[in-house]
C-alpha cells in the first residue's frame, strides 16, 4: 500500500530528495528557515507555512533566509543559476512577482534565447496562489497566465501530491527556469506520495476521470472541484472526462484535443480570472483545432474580472465552485442546434 | 584611499596588454559611430568611449574564475572580459556569426564561458544576478568575484540598493561599480542622484565606498585591485563610484543639446589612453613606438571585423524559433 502524505510534505520531500541527490541544488526565500540572526530557534519557520521546515539543518549553509529583497534574492537565484547552481528560490505569494518581475521575465525567461543558446539557467521558483483564505486581494491571485505568455519561462501547477512531488522533483532537474505554482489551499490535502524519487514529465496531462458525455479541462485546485461536479452530474447520468493539465508551458495539447475529439463539449475551469487566461488559452485552442468535434459552444467556468474580495461573503462568490461547473456541463449537454 | 596603496606593479608585458584593450575599445566604438551613420547597424547602439578606464581598470584584475554583468553601454565591459571581437561586431550588425547569432544585437552581447553575463536591455538589471553568481562561487568554493558594473541612472534603481544589501548581509565577494558618467540619458546625476556621490551610499550598506577617477586607468586598477582582493580573501564586497564623461551621446543619434563643451575638454585634458601612454612613457616602461604598433595592429583588427561582420550571412527562418528552451 502506497505511503499517504500531505501536499506541503511531498513538496518537502521532492526537495529533500533533490537536495541529497545533487548538491548543486540550493534553496533561498524569506524565512526558509527562519529565525536568522534572532536570539530564538533557528529554523523557526521553515517558510511562512511550513514547506521548507528541516531543510536547514538537513542541509547546512543550503537553505539560505534572505532579506525581504525580492528584485535581490530571484535574481541572485537567477544568476546562480547561470553560474552552476540549481537554486529553487521561493517567492511568498505570487502576488509580489510585481517587486522582482524584471529579474524573472527580462533576465532569466530571454538569457537562452538572446545570448544565441549559450545560457542554460535551471532556477526553480516555487510560489503560493489561489484564493479561499480570505486573504485579500494582495495575496490571493492566480497569476499563471502572466507568466505562461512569457516564452524561456515553464510553468507547472500541480494538483495533487502525488503530481507536486513529482513535477517539482522534474522542475529542479529541468534545465529552463521554472515557475511553481502551489495552492495555499491544497497544503494540508493528503494522498498516495511513493516514497522514492521520481519525476512527472512536463507537457503530459492527466486524465483523472474518464467519461465520455462532456471534457472538463482544469487545473490546480480547480481539479477538485471539478471532480466534485463530475460526481454530482454522474448521479444525474452525465459523465465528464476530466483533464489536469498539469503544466501550462509547455501545455500538451493533444490530450485536450483527443477528449474533446471524444465528447464534443468542453467546459474549461480555471480559478483565474477571465481574459487573457488559461481558460481563454483553451477555448481557444479547442476551437481552431477541435471545430469539427464540437457539438456546443464552448463554455468557461472561472473567477469574474475582479481583483479577489475579503468578505468571506464576497470570495466564495468569487470562486468557481461545483455547482457553476454542474450549470456549465448541463449547458453544453443539453445544447442543440 | 589609492594614494595609500603601494601600487601593484604591472610587467610591461601586462602594460602592453591594457593598452591594447583600451585601444581595441575605443577604435571599436569610435568605428561603431561612424559605421552606425552610414545606417548599416541596426537598432539602439550606446557606445562607451571615453570609460575604457573602468572596465579594463577592473577587468585586469579578474580572471577566468570571476564574472561580471554589465550594461546597455556594454561593449566596452565586453572585449574586456575577453568577449571576442570579430564575433561582438557581427552581432551588432545582425549576423548568425555573432557572438550571440544576431539573437541579442548591441545590448545583450553575451558570453558564459568568459564570465561575461551580458550587457543588459535593463536599467539596474545586472545587480541582483552578480549576487547569485558570487553565491554560487561562495557555495563552490571557487573564490571567484563578481562584478556588476552599472551607471548613475542604475545607482537610483531598487535593484541596485536591494543587491548592495544582500551582497552585505550574505557577505559576497561581489564588487558593486557605479560608472558615474554623468548623464542617465539627457538627466544629470548632480539633479538625478540625491546624494553628493554614489559611493556615499555604501555606508547604508556596510560596505566600503570608493570614488575614483575615471579616467584614470592607474587609479581605477589599484582600487579595483584592493576590492577585489578582500572580496576573494572573504571580506565582502565594496562599491567604487567612477567619474567621468562619456565622448558620444546616449544613443548613436542622440544630439546632446542637453551639455556642451565636456566631451571636447575631456577628449584633450583627461583622456584616458593619452594619460595612460604619458605615464608608461615618462616611467620608461613603455616607448612611444611599442604603443604605435599597438594602435596599427588594432586598427587592422577593428577593420576586418567590420568587414567579416558585414560579410557574413544573416540568420535565417530556421534560426526564429530556436533556443528558447534548453529542452521543451
Amino acid at each position: 500500500m502506497v505511503r499517504t502524505i500531505t501536499y506541503r510534505e511531498a513538496i518537502n520531500e521532492a526537495l529533500a530528495q533533490e537536495m541529497e541527490r545533487d548538491e548543486s541544488v540550493i534553496v533561498m526565500g524569506e524565512d526558509n528557515a527562519g529565525g536568522e540572526g534572532s536570539p530564538g530557534e533557528e529554523d523557526a519557520w521553515g517558510g511562512v507555512l511550513g514547506v521548507t521546515k528541516g531543510l536547514y539543518h538537513k542541509f547546512p549553509g543550503r537553505v539560505l533566509d534572505t532579506p525581504i529583497s525580492e528584485s535581490a534574492f530571484i535574481g541572485a537565484a537567477i544568476g546562480a543559476a547561470t553560474a552552476g547552481l540549481r537554486p529553487v528560490a521561493e517567492l511568498m505569494f505570487v502576488d509580489f512577482m510585481g517587486v522582482c518581475f524584471d529579474q524573472i521575465y527580462n533576465q532569466a525567461a530571454k538569457f537562452r534565447y538572446m545570448f544565441g543558446g549559450k545560457a542554460v539557467t535551471p532556477v526553480v521558483i516555487r510560489t503560493m496562489y489561489g484564493a479561499g483564505l480570505r486573504a485579500a486581494a494582495q495575496h490571493s491571485q492566480c497569476l499563471y497566465p502572466l507568466f505562461t505568455h512569457i516564452p524561456g519561462l515553464k510553468v507547472v501547477v500541480p494538483s495533487t501530491p502525488y503530481d507536486a512531488k513529482g513535477l517539482l522533483t522534474q522542475a529542479i532537474r529541468d534545465n529552463d527556469p521554472v515557475m511553481f505554482f502551489e495552492h495555499k489551499a491544497l497544503y494540508d490535502m493528503a494522498g498516495p506520495v511513493p516514497e522514492e524519487g521520481y519525476a512527472v514529465p512536463f507537457g503530459e496531462a492527466n486524465v483523472v476521470r474518464e467519461g465520455g458525455d462532456v471534457t472538463i479541462v482544469a487545473l490546480g485546485r480547480m481539479v477538485h472541484t471539478s471532480l466534485e461536479a463530475a460526481e454530482q452530474l454522474a448521479a444525474a447520468g452525465v459523465q465528464c472526462e476530466v483533464v489536469d493539465l498539469r503544466t501550462t508551458s509547455p501545455l500538451d495539447e493533444d490530450t485536450v484535443l483527443e477528449s474533446v475529439e471524444g465528447t464534443g463539449r468542453v467546459v474549461v475551469v480555471d480559478e483565474a480570472h477571465p481574459r487573457c487566461s488559461v481558460a481563454t488559452d483553451i477555448s481557444a485552442l479547442v476551437a481552431k483545432k477541435a471545430f469539427g468535434a464540437l457539438r456546443a459552444p464552448i463554455e468557461m467556468v472561472t473567477a469574474p474580472h475582479t481583483p479577489v474580495p475579503f468578505s468571506s461573503t464576497l470570495e466564495d462568490l468569487y470562486m468557481p465552485d461545483a455547482q457553476r461547473i454542474v450549470n456549465a456541463v448541463k449547458t453544453v449537454a443539453e445544447w442543440t442546434r | 584611499m589609492t594614494d595609500t596603496v603601494e601600487r601593484r606593479a604591472l610587467t610591461p608585458e601586462q602594460l602592453m596588454s591594457v593598452y591594447r584593450t583600451m585601444r581595441s575599445i575605443r577604435e571599436f566604438e569610435e568605428r561603431v559611430h561612424a559605421e552606425f551613420a552610414t545606417g548599416e547597424i541596426p537598432g539602439f547602439v550606446h557606445l562607451y568611449a571615453g570609460e575604457e578606464a573602468s572596465a579594463v581598470g577592473v577587468c585586469s584584475n579578474l580572471d577566468d574564475r570571476d564574472t561580471i554583468a554589465s550594461t546597455h553601454r556594454g561593449h566596452g565591459h565586453c572585449i574586456a572580459k575577453g568577449v571576442d571581437v570579430s564575433e561582438m561586431m557581427a552581432e551588432i550588425y545582425g549576423r548568425k556569426t555573432g557572438s550571440c547569432h544576431g539573437k541579442g544585437g548591441s545590448m545583450h552581447i553575451a558570453d558564459l564561458s568568459k564570465g561575461m553575463l551580458g550587457a543588459n536591455g535593463i536599467v539596474g538589471g545586472g545587480p541582483p544576478l552578480i549576487c547569485g553568481t558570487a553565491l554560487a562561487a561562495k557555495i563552490k568554493g571557487t573564490s571567484g568575484v563578481s562584478v556588476a558594473f552599472f551607471g548613475d541612472g542604475a545607482s537610483n534603481q531598487g535593484t541596485t540598493l536591494e543587491s548592495m544589501n544582500l551582497a552585505s548581509v550574505w557577505n559576497l565577494p561581489a564588487i558593486f561599480i557605479a560608472e558615474n558618467n554623468g548623464y542617465a540619458e539627457a538627466t544629470s546625476s548632480t539633479w538625478s542622484v540625491a546624494s553628493d556621490n554614489i559611493a556615499d551610499r555604501a555606508a547604508g550598506f556596510g560596505m566600503p565606498g570608493v570614488i575614483v577617477d575615471g579616467f584614470d586607468f592607474f587609479a581605477v586598477y589599484e582600487t579595483a585591485s584592493e576590492a577585489v582582493s578582500r572580496a576573494r580573501e572573504g571580506g565582502g564586497p565594496t562599491l567604487i563610484e567612477m567619474k567621468f564623461t562619456r565622448y558620444f551621446g546616449h544613443f548613436e543619434g542622440d544630439q546632446q543639446t542637453y551639455r556642451a563643451g565636456e566631451v571636447e575638454h575631456a577628449r584633450a585634458e583627461l583622456d584616458c589612453l593619452k594619460r595612460f601612454a604619458a605615464r608608461v612613457i615618462e616611467t620608461g616602461e613603455l616607448a612611444r613606438s611599442d604603443l604605435d604598433a599597438v594602435d596599427a595592429e588594432v586598427a587592422t583588427m577593428i577593420d576586418k571585423a567590420v568587414d567579416d561582420a558585414k560579410a557574413a550571412p544573416l540568420p535565417t527562418e530556421a534560426d526564429l524559433l530556436t533556443d528558447v528552451y534548453a529542452r521543451y
